[in-house]
């Protein structure tokens, strides 16, 4: 049984939710009653097989080709299967999953994994502001799972997090881990300003020298033997994370944001 | 049954079910490891008056533990679940908290989950740091040398105590080499430990008294100098008796254990002075689990 794969045929000028096309939400239908759904384009409705190409029946690994940035709300809840996207997605990706894996080859938008619960998203390119954040107005964002973008984030990276790993190989914008109640983000490039603004717990992760605000307090340098068990976890990821000579256990610890609770942490590679 | 000149008693050791837990410790290096686990696994040789029954297992290659760091893997035997509880948290938060460079992991990932570091945490004082880890949970918990680590909870399972046998010899040295030969091998079997000083008792007990208060007292039946006093169990060659107590994961990780230790205590042979393989039992009316020495030395 090959994947169930969905080639885009049509860029749309309004944005498409695709949250009814998850494994779950799939399981047990024919190609022709997937062709039948109906997909929210703007104000109008849309068939699924007006907007894709249909070929593959295993609707839990669904494979997303000729993908664009108004692709919105991809693996919505994901409860279980796994998603591969070829090209690039728009808003919401992996809202609130709760299972399975993401793959996408190109760049995401905004909110990419909010309010993720588990499961794991992989991101070659770029992902737009608040990954792993919490939708406006909510005060939880990423609860669990791993979330690896190969390149660069946008601003707020893990606000309101709670739980989980935020893995970033490139950059990150500003207020990177802002409102952090839980949870590790990690970034191998360079991150913006007032990073870990209002920070209440958690971990940040650093490959380089942050522009410090002054609400962190500098603890020292030291070896934490919690960080090859964190390195470890991440071995499986195809990543550079997963690389030994990634691999660390010396840091200098600050900590903060002493305006908030301050018992979060950055942690700084020496 | 004789081997090598000793004689395997027609008899069968009685052990109990009790509740076991396994934990990790590592540190900067194997002495420390080391000392973290004696400590912890001190005063520990019999429920009869300890809590529990605690030995170390084995040392631990750095490549077998969590962080990386040389380690010993200690294992904790008690009647009970809830007395199992206890006796972890109470050793972890003396012994290993306070060993230098100690980190604490989980030896058991089954089972039912008992608190190993989850309440420790509070030593942190709100300073402590939780970390979630491919599902498992981490306590970093601030000490004046850096940070003790400890996952946050082990696995307790269902387990065999007091698996036994006893060394009859000619002399007291001799028993005590057979049984140092015995333990020495015992060591390299998986999920057992011999509780007592360095895995050999001398003073192996008979249920009741004479004393009301006390539950046990010397066997009195094995006891060389009373060979004239006491229905004895020993002929008169026999000078002195030494014990091995065993307690183990499985039934089937005692039967293993016996049978290397009686062998090797056996390789020494009657030239040596072992003249005799026996167990202690209670008529086979108070532990469900009845190891045959015979059937074990088949």
């Amino acid at each position: 049984m090959s994947a169930l794969t969905l080639t885009l045929k049509l860029r749309l000028d309004q944005r498409v939710d695709m949250s009814p096309l998850v494994c779950q939400k799939l399981m047990g239908l024919d190609p022709s009653d997937i062709a039948a759904l109906e997909l929210q384009n703007g104000k109008a409705k849309v068939r699924v097989d007006s907007l894709f190409d249909i070929s593959g029946s295993d609707t839990q690994k669904i494979v997303i080709k000729n993908s664009y940035e108004k692709l919105d709300f991809i693996g919505k809840e994901l409860e279980t299967g796994e998603i591969s996207v070829i090209g690039d997605v728009g808003a919401y990706l992996g809202l609130g999953m709760k299972s399975g894996l993401i793959k996408v080859s190109g760049n995401t938008g905004l909110f990419t994994a909010c309010e993720m619960k588990k499961g794991l998203i992989e991101i070659d390119g770029n992902t737009g502001d608040f990954l792993g954040g919490a939708l406006p107005g909510n005060k939880m964002g990423m609860k669990g799972g791993t979330v690896l973008v190969k390149g660069n984030a946008g601003d707020r990276v893990g606000d309101h997090m709670r739980r989980g790993n935020i893995l970033i190989e490139g950059n990150a914008g500003d207020y990177c881990g802002s409102r952090m109640t839980a949870g590790t983000i990690a970034v191998m490039g360079q991150t913006g300003k007032h990073v870990g603004y209002a920070m209440r717990r958690g971990t940040l992760l650093l490959w380089n020298g942050p522009q410090l605000p002054a609400n962190f307090n500098d603890c020292g340098a030291h070896t934490l033997a919690f960080l090859p068990i964190l390195f470890k976890s991440f071995r499986s990821l195809n990543s550079a994370f997963s690389e030994p000579a990634a691999m660390f256990n010396r840091v200098r610890r600050y900590a903060g944001d002493m305006s908030e609770m301050g018992r979060g942490e950055i942690l700084v590679k020496i | 049954m004789i081997i090598n000149g000793v004689t395997i008693d027609e008899t069968f050791a009685e052990a109990f079910p009790m509740k076991a837990t396994r934990a990790i410790i590592t540190a900067q290096n194997e002495k420390w490891a080391m000392i973290s686990a004696q400590a912890m696994t001190g005063f520990a040789t019999s429920v009869i008056a300890c809590g529990c029954e605690a030995g170390i297992e084995r040392v631990l290659d750095p490549s077998e533990t969590p962080d990386g760091r040389p380690g010993v893997s200690v294992m904790i035997f008690a009647m009970g679940g809830k007395g199992l509880a206890k006796q972890l948290e109470t050793r972890a938060g003396q012994c290993v908290l306070t060993s230098p460079t100690s980190a604490l992991f989980a030896g058991i990932d089954g089972g039912t989950r008992i608190a190993l570091g989850k309440n420790l945490r509070y030593f942190g004082d709100g300073f402590q740091v939780s970390k979630l880890i491919s599902g498992k949970r981490y306590w970093r918990i601030p000490v004046m040398d850096g940070e003790f680590l400890t996952e946050a909870t082990t696995g307790q399972v269902d387990a065999v105590g007091g698996g036994n046998f006893l060394v009859l010899a000619q002399s007291q040295p001799q028993a005590l080499a057979a049984c140092e030969a015995a333990i020495e091998e015992m060591r390299k079997i998986p999920n057992v430990i011999m509780p007592f000083p360095g895995g050999v008792v001398r003073s192996g007990s008979k249920v009741g008294s004479k004393y009301k208060t006390l539950g046990a007292s010397t066997n009195d039946a094995f006891c060389p100098t009373l060979k004239g006093m006491t229905k004895t169990d020993l002929s008169p060659e026999i000078e002195s008796v030494m014990e091995i107590v065993i307690d183990g994961l499985t039934k089937e990780d005692i039967d293993k254990a016996m049978r290397v230790g009686i062998q090797a205590a056996c390789d020494l042979g009657a030239e040596n002075g072992i003249k005799r393989i026996s167990a202690g039992n209670y008529g086979g009316k108070l532990g469900p689990f009845h190891f045959h020495l015979q059937e074990i030395m088949a």
